[in-house]
């Protein structure tokens, strides 16, 4: 993988000087995506499914293309691939169609405190109307879910699991396919939340068996508002929509309606139709690098990284074990938004805060964290020019008192 | 890092080490106002005593960055003994100066007047609001 290449295709790091360690919040978008983009609403601008003049046409072809494209990207079928808002609104899809109609007081429904608020959040919604119970994975004394601790909770009351693939704080990988196994003897359905793990490892949802697995395209090169749900067939067909109107339905009378079978049922209004050409291309930027040299490049520089800030004192890290590019961290004595400023005067972009995963920072019995995270544009100067600045706000902090 | 240093150089430390007016306390007469910023942890609350239109006291409590936690001091040792008036003024005043809007440079904001250095740093504008936007609530009539 020859990084100096790939960042050439990145325009905003044209500024040699930017180091972007913020891609667990969003990623940056290369050239490929943003021309695609403008392909479409400099050549076309259209609506699809609704015209059937020849521009329409085609550009409901390439719009289809994507989910295609995407489709094959996890092992998906075509029909499996429901375009949504992102991974929020994928993961409330699931709670809010098959989570409400499912689950019956005393169901349980297994999360853990390594949820992002979008995972946990809709399910605690579902478990006070339904009057059914939340229940946590308990973490290890790292902070990992592990199969040993999933099978102490997993009950015949459990109906739905859903837990994330890798963390967006700690960026542990979760053994999800073993647990999906466990799940599926109690008869349990589970919903994973990868907006952290698309972007990052290969996911094929046939392997995994998941039922349903949500991720955004922001995360991975390709452009906000856009993400998509992945759902087994039999499961979507039986599920009823929570939106409606124009596109979702098949015949509308006085009274009744029928609608269409996924992904078509749960799409209504125009979609976003240049985002997701544009997710389209991205993951086929990624298929062209290949996804597990991203997760081992990525993985290299978070060694590299941790190895050098272990030996700067006055610094904690939370997740030296990360299986992914996620650092969580802190400069002792300083809040994460004092040193957050600091970084941004050396170019150095950086989440500081609760990361929208409030469980996991009170776990750690911290106030909030510094979190850096590594993509496939990030270089070894990167990380050198990151760790000379952690020593750097570590002294400054230090000599002006903290 | 000069325009940093300079900031946290000021006022912010003494105040973020040696906070005044820091705790609260449980008497009626107060108004409480308790503001939080989710999406950073900062979370202070505010309690001012009005009495025969001046500000007797104000107490405050609250975790957060330096910036946060100081400006809440700063923001007490200016405004006690102030008119409810002035202190509504002096509020406006340094609301203003940070977000850029244009401001009466003759009111004087006392100790207020270094977070003005934070105007360089928007991303950390709302860190040193907080605390008077609670203030302000207090003021508010129910």
């Amino acid at each position: 993988m020859d990084v100096k290449m790939i960042k050439k295709d990145f325009p905003v790091l044209n500024d040699n000087s930017l180091v972007y360690l913020d891609t667990a919040a969003s990623s940056l978008k290369p050239i490929q995506v943003a021309n695609k983009v403008n392909e479409y609403y400099l050549e076309s601008g259209v609506n699809v499914h609704r015209g059937v003049y020849n521009l329409s046409y085609k550009t409901t072809e390439l719009y289809e293309n994507s989910r295609q494209i995407i489709a094959d990207f996890i092992g998906a079928k075509f029909e499996e691939v429901i375009f949504t808002r992102g991974a929020s609104a994928s993961l409330n899809l699931v709670a809010s169609s098959y989570g409400m109609d499912n689950i019956v007081e005393g169901d349980e429904i297994i999360v853990s405190e390594l949820e992002h608020h979008s995972s946990v959040l809709p399910w605690m919604n579902v478990a006070k109307k339904k009057k059914a119970k939340l229940v946590y994975v308990p973490l290890t004394s790292e902070g990992r879910i592990t199969v040993e601790n999933f099978k102490k909770v997993i009950t015949k009351k459990t109906k739905v699991v859903a837990l994330n693939y890798v963390s967006n704080v700690m960026g542990y990988i979760a053994p999800v396919k073993e647990i999906i196994k466990i799940a599926h003897d109690f008869g349990a359905v589970v919903s994973v939340d990868a907006a952290q793990a698309v972007p990052h490892k290969a996911v094929d949802v046939k392997e995994l068996d998941c039922d349903f697995l949500s991720f955004s395209a922001h995360k991975m090169c390709g452009p906000s508002g856009i993400g998509i749900l992945y759902g087994k067939l039999d499961l979507l067909n039986n599920m009823e929509p929570i939106e409606f109107g124009g596109d979702m339905n098949d015949n509308v009378d006085l009274f009744e309606v029928s609608y269409k079978d996924s992904p078509y049922r749960f799409e209504t209004g125009t979609p976003p139709i240049a985002q997701v050409i544009g997710f389209g291309e991205a993951v086929k930027y990624l298929e062209n690098i290949g996804l597990d040299n991203i997760l081992e490049h990525e993985f290299m520089l978070k060694e590299y990284v941790v190895n050098k800030m272990k030996q700067i004192k006055g610094i904690t890290i939370y997740n030296e074990s990360s299986d992914t590019g996620i650092i969580a961290f802190n400069i002792d004595g300083v809040h994460p938004h004092d040193a957050v400023t600091y970084f941004d005067g050396d170019n150095i972009s950086m989440r500081a805060g609760h990361h929208c995963a409030q469980l996991i920072i009170k776990w750690l019995k911290v106030p909030a964290t510094l979190r850096a995270s590594f993509y496939l544009y990030n270089t070894i100067e990167d990380c050198d020019k990151f760790i000379e600045s952690v020593k750097k706000a570590r002294d400054f902090f230090t000599e002006v008192g903290f | 890092m000069n325009n940093l240093e300079a900031l946290y150089r000021q006022v912010i430390m003494d105040h973020y080490k040696n906070p005044r007016n820091k705790g609260l306390v449980n008497d009626e007469k107060y108004k409480t106002v308790h503001i939080k910023n989710p999406s950073c942890g900062d979370d202070i609350t505010i309690q001012s005593l009005i009495d025969n239109g001046s500000i007797k006291d104000v107490r405050h409590e609250g975790t957060g960055c330096s910036i946060c936690c100081s400006s809440a001091s700063v923001l007490s040792e200016t405004l006690i003994g102030k008119t409810v008036v002035e202190a509504n003024q002096i509020t406006q005043t340094y609301l203003n100066m940070l977000s850029n809007k244009e401001y009466d440079e003759e009111v004087e904001l006392e100790d207020a007047i270094a977070y003005q250095g934070v105007r360089k740093f928007p991303a950390r504008v709302k860190c040193a609001s907080i605390s008077w936007k609670a203030f302000e609530e207090t003021l508010k009539e129910e």
